[in-house]
């Protein structure tokens, strides 16, 4: 009987530290954001969209707006870049080399970038971009952030190419078209919403990066259009601003966060109910 | 239907010609950019690597106004703050999975499942701003002046909790590692959790065993390479994650045996001092660390990828 108590004890404590865990867990993100929202709130006023970033020792507050356009610009542009190769090289494993020693090359090294660390990323444009150039600007921002745009939309775009159903494949090659004319006009409406998952989940993973922005596009006190020019960002300027010793910098910096973090969030749970949506669709289907 | 000409068809064959190369390309660039950073960081190594040799892995000397630059603190940083951030995010990872295929109402599943890959989505600067000013002055209150009190005296641990409660520095590092490679782990470890068979499981429980009896006895024994695989996954992150870090570990390049000092990282030294290294060698010794990194990271996330494709091939086959 008392090998049975133990086992029951046994069980007992594992299950309650298993859901100590998960509660861990849960408290962790509500913990990061309610202080988030506590810090950031106080921050969010109109002059964050209207105003540019402050001087040390300015008369005014100041706001964030280069930082925010920067921000949107360079991270438009990197998907704009990175968005379409990784839909194409997507494209090519699922329809193409299904099989082939290319595509499980691919296939292992897209992994392997999807996990790499964002910092050695902003080290290799620093190298062929930054170098060459002489000097910071937002193109090289722009670059880094579409090289790391790269795995995420590839690794999604080939899962939602696997999804559309063989028959309506066949059923387009019976008509007479060409592999591109079924991508084109089969494959990619049927894949619609999963690729734009994918293209989602990339923005959001960009828009947060800060490592590989540090040394591509720097910072820019200043409002600047030219991407051939160091551009202020978001990220960038969080992390200046919050080691700053100043508390109104400081304070743009949570408020910073808050827009980050919410921006981030929105995109993910996007995404996410796309593709619920899209599998209940799929669901449906078969 | 009209019948197709030659002209059409030969129309077809150049579309059909360009839209393959598109894609074969597209595939192609992926392989060329992790070549070709491989390359440029080999390439802006070289300077530093070719002046100290083996000396840059073995010295712990980083001095920027004598030129001397050693990797060993980083290294033993990046080192520790892993390791604590394993043993910490590890189990509680584990426990979490568990809770989401095994006990969870299944009502409870999706928004807990959610909340976790939310977490995940979180930017590690993020983070780093919650661990510098929220998080790192609790610990200095009230947790560092109990481990100092408490294990200080102690006889060999002692060491590691010794001197000043500073909030920031290796411990606290850790600890938001911690935080940030939790969600990885879980939702990794939950999806391997979620290849085992119904049917083993069901075995288990029909011959009386317990749900954790079940658990370290059938789900566990049946996925132990994806739980590899998603634990050095995790690992990956941890030994790469940049600013989280930066934020809290104070940035000093030195070993020193005390968790509670400031330490620096491989990418927390590169992400704080790169945009101010001035001359080439400091420049391409802050970029030899880079390259160190790469080759850290890349061997251990290929590892993890390897592990947990080789599951996969094992629950495609078992179906």
């Amino acid at each position: 009987m008392s090998r049975r108590r133990f086992r029951k004890f046994k069980n007992g404590l594992f299950l309650g530290l298993s859901m100590m865990a998960t509660l861990a867990g849960l408290a962790a993100l509500a913990a990061i954001l309610f202080t988030l929202i506590a810090h950031g709130l106080a921050g969010i006023s109109p002059r964050l969209f209207t105003q540019m970033t402050p001087v040390p020792n300015a008369d005014q507050p100041g706001g964030l707006l280069n930082a925010i356009f920067g921000s949107a610009v360079m991270t438009a542009l990197g998907i704009l870049v990175g968005g379409p190769i990784g839909v194409l090289a997507g494209t090519y494993l699922a329809e193409y080399g299904r099989n082939s020693r290319l595509s499980t090359a691919v296939r292992f090294i897209n992994d392997v970038l999807l996990s790499a660390p964002s910092i050695i990323v902003g080290l290799f444009i620093y190298e062929i971009i930054v170098v060459p150039m002489g000097h910071f600007s937002a193109l090289a921002g722009a670059l880094s952030l579409a090289v790391l745009a790269i795995p995420v939309t590839l690794r999604t775009t080939e899962d939602m190419l696997h999804l559309v159903p063989m028959g309506m494949k066949d059923s387009s090659a019976a008509l007479g078209a060409q592999p591109w004319r079924t991508t084109l006009s089969i494959l990619y409406p049927a894949a619609r919403s999963g690729i734009v998952t994918g293209l989602l989940l990339a923005v959001a993973r960009i828009s947060g990066e800060t490592a590989p922005l540090l040394f591509t596009a720097l910072n820019n006190q200043f409002w600047s259009t030219n991407l051939a020019e160091p551009m202020a960002n978001l990220p960038v300027v969080i992390f200046q601003f919050a080691l700053s010793p100043y508390a109104d910098w400081q304070q743009l910096a949570w408020a910073g966060a808050l827009l980050i973090t919410i921006t981030i969030l929105v995109l993910s749970i996007a995404a996410r109910t796309l593709l619920a949506v899209l599998q209940r669709q799929g669901g449906g289907d078969r | 239907m009209a019948i197709i000409s030659p002209r059409h068809a030969a129309q077809q064959q150049i579309y059909e010609r360009l839209f393959r190369t598109a894609t074969l390309s597209a595939a192609v660039l992926v392989l060329l950019i992790l070549g070709g950073v491989a390359l440029s960081l080999l390439l802006g190594a070289w300077p530093a690597l070719h002046r100290f040799g083996w000396r840059f892995i073995t010295s712990a000397v980083w001095n920027p106004v004598t030129d001397q630059y050693g990797a060993l603190a980083a290294i033993y940083g990046t080192l520790v703050t892993s390791t604590i951030a394993m043993a910490i995010a590890v189990p509680a990872g584990f426990g979490i999975a568990l809770f989401l295929t095994e006990l969870c109402p299944p009502m409870l599943k999706r928004p807990i499942g959610v909340a976790v890959e939310l977490l995940a989505a979180v930017p590690s600067i993020i983070f780093g701003i919650w661990g510098l000013f929220v998080f790192a002055p609790v610990l200095q209150r009230f947790v560092q002046p109990w481990l100092i009190g408490h294990l200080g005296p102690l006889p060999l641990i002692g060491r590691l909790f010794q001197g000043p409660p500073y909030g920031i520095g290796i411990l606290t590092a850790g600890i938001v590692l911690a935080i940030m490679i939790l969600p990885f782990i879980a939702a990794t470890m939950r999806d391997v959790f979620d290849t085992v068979p119904a049917m083993l499981k069901e075995s288990g429980y029909g011959l009386g065993a317990t749900t954790w009896e079940v658990i370290w006895n059938v789900v566990v024994p049946h996925s132990r390479a994806g739980i590899v695989g998603a634990v050095m996954l995790g690992l990956g992150r941890a030994l790469g994650e940049t600013m989280a870090v930066t934020f809290v570990i104070g940035n000093a390049h030195r070993i020193s045996p005390s968790l509670l000092a400031p330490g620096t990282t491989i990418s927390s030294a590169i992400a704080n001092e790169f945009t101010e290294a001035v001359g080439g060698l400091y420049t391409s010794s802050l970029i030899a660390l880079g390259l160190l990194l790469f080759i850290i990271t890349f061997s251990v996330i290929a590892a993890a990828q390897a592990m947990l494709r080789r599951l996969e091939r094992r629950a495609l086959t078992s179906i």
